[in-house]
């Protein structure tokens, strides 16, 4: 406070005026287009790479994909991933049972960069609250998907594997082997 | 009018007043959510029932459903207590508010106040004081640094605002020779004191912001400082009690400014409830327009502003006005 009667008249009217806009502008936005759009009405368009519910795939031929290598639950850092690996009768290697917890994982996607036969995929489904965080908890069953999600062609048992029939050169997609005497200059 | 009658009418009025306040408080904070949303460019609450008119309800079931925690090394009496200080004194006051002129039913006069004290300004002055009670105890038994800091502030700023609040009456019981509400309610027959007394307005108008514990002088609560203030460990209901005192405090002071400054219940064509409600309303709306607009105020900036500003000030216009009736 100013002991000069006239300066401190400036001063208080300087005061004045300043709460006095910022009650103008607030009352301007009243009278305002609101920002907000109301969420399950309107549906933004989500990036295409969206990360979300995390699906198990099946080959071309309906198969399933995994093959319980456990890369993804080796991968994932909130440890959600959970399985038993087993052996089908023709050698065939799948998952007995295979659980994702919903309520822990952080959907970095780091399960599907790992997997080798491209089962596990994230998908940008994110609608899938629950009352229940039990209920989180996704089983196999839960999981696996009709069909070959972002690559819906690829199979990784006709590529490669074990003791599936087929003959050297035989596989899809495999060239015939090279005859290297060919090759000589 | 018999004994028992006027004690069944005056059940019945208590009944009504109680049940409206109430009320009123659980729609106040819709009405201050939907108005912040509005001044924030947001819908606000939408969802609960149309234009979100059920929220409150919802809100007191959640409230009511919560877990009552108490802290383990709060002082559980005072604990217990606090929250029903704040709600309870800030109801009391409204004993002594006038809400409209004497009805007359089949012959028996019915004054619309619960009680006409012939001291009713001084007795809701004190109750006001009290109400910092439930502050200041709050926020010592919940035995946690912040809500101690919180009633600390809170009654630093009690004893700062209460003197402008109280000095600025002084010209009203003047001009209107009473304490009594609706003496006071009266004496603005032909207008309200708002044109005679605009200083006095103006000094207990930023008193009550202060009473009321909002911004810009939410000293004891400032969530971004000191997390809740005085009620950081309460849950429930209790946190809802308190929540409960604090708008029903916004109607409170509504009603007071109302009966000293605009006249009451008095004003042409309309009835007079629906004048009162009115001129109620007009306080806490201003006061959430004022939570959208302005600045927290620091705990010493409010004591320069209490005592260096408002007190003399007040002082200067009780002798303004006494010169003037005098003369």
């Amino acid at each position: 406070m100013s002991n000069n009667p006239a300066a401190a008249v400036k001063s208080f009217l300087r005061g004045a005026k300043g709460i006095a806009d910022a009650y103008l502008v607030v009352l301007k936005h009243l009278f305002r287009k609101k920002l907000t759009e109301p969420y399950p009405e309107f549906k933004r368009e989500l990036p295409e790479r969206t990360r979300a519910r995390i699906v198990l795939t099946r080959t071309p031929s309906g198969d399933e994909r995994c093959v319980a290598c456990y890369l993804c639950s080796g991968a994932c850092p909130v440890n959600c991933i959970s399985m038993q690996s087993a052996e089908r009768e023709d050698g065939r290697r799948h998952a007995s049972w295979f659980r994702i917890n919903f309520a822990r994982c952080i959907y970095c996607g780091l399960c599907e960069e790992a997997c080798p036969t491209l089962a596990i995929q994230l998908t940008p489904d994110f609608e899938f609250a629950k009352d229940d965080i039990l209920k989180f908890v996704y089983e196999k069953e839960d999981l696996l998907i009709n069909g070959g999600g972002k690559h819906p062609d690829y199979d990784f048992y006709a590529h490669c594997g074990v003791a599936f029939g087929a003959k050297k050169g035989g596989h899809a997609g495999e060239r015939p082997p090279v005859d290297v005497k060919t090759n000589l200059p | 009018m018999t004994f028992s009658l006027g004690f069944a009418v005056l059940i019945v009025k208590m009944i009504v007043v109680l049940v409206v306040l109430l009320l009123m408080a659980a729609y106040m904070v819709l009405l201050e959510r939907k108005l912040l949303g509005w001044f924030q460019l947001r819908p606000g609450p939408n969802r609960v029932g149309p234009f979100g008119l059920l929220q409150p309800i919802a809100d007191g079931m959640k409230m009511l459903l919560k877990e009552d925690l108490i802290p383990r090394h709060a002082d559980r009496f005072l604990f217990l207590v606090a929250p029903a200080l704040l709600a309870l004194t800030t109801l009391l006051a409204f004993a002594v508010v006038p809400f409209g002129p004497d009805l007359s039913i089949g012959g028996v006069t019915i004054p619309q106040v619960i009680s006409d004290l012939n001291v009713g300004m001084l007795m809701v002055l004190a109750l006001s004081s009290i109400g910092v009670y439930g502050v200041a105890l709050g926020g010592w038994a919940s035995n946690s640094k912040f809500s101690l800091l919180g009633a600390i502030r809170g009654a630093a700023m009690m004893i700062s605002y209460e003197l402008p609040l109280s000095l600025a009456l002084v010209p009203v019981v003047m001009l209107s020779h009473s304490f009594s509400m609706v003496d006071i309610v009266n004496a603005q027959a032909g207008y309200p004191f708002l044109l005679i007394q605009p200083l006095a307005f103006a000094l207990f108008f930023v008193s009550a912001m202060a009473e009321s514990k909002r911004i810009p002088f939410d000293l004891p609560e400032a969530e971004n400082e000191i997390m809740a203030g005085f009620h950081t460990e309460y849950s429930g209901m209790r946190f809802a009690l308190f929540f409960v005192g604090e708008y029903v405090n916004m109607v409170l002071l509504g009603s007071l400014v109302a009966v000293f400054f605009l006249g009451g219940w008095q004003g042409p064509f309309l009835p007079p409830i629906v004048w009162f409600l009115i001129k109620v309303m007009l306080t806490p709306i201003f006061l959430i327009w004022t939570r959208a607009s302005l600045p927290r105020l620091r705990y010493d900036q409010l004591m320069h502003l209490c005592w260096k500003a408002l007190t003399p000030l007040a002082l200067i216009n009780i002798v303004i006005t006494g010169a003037v009736m005098a003369w």
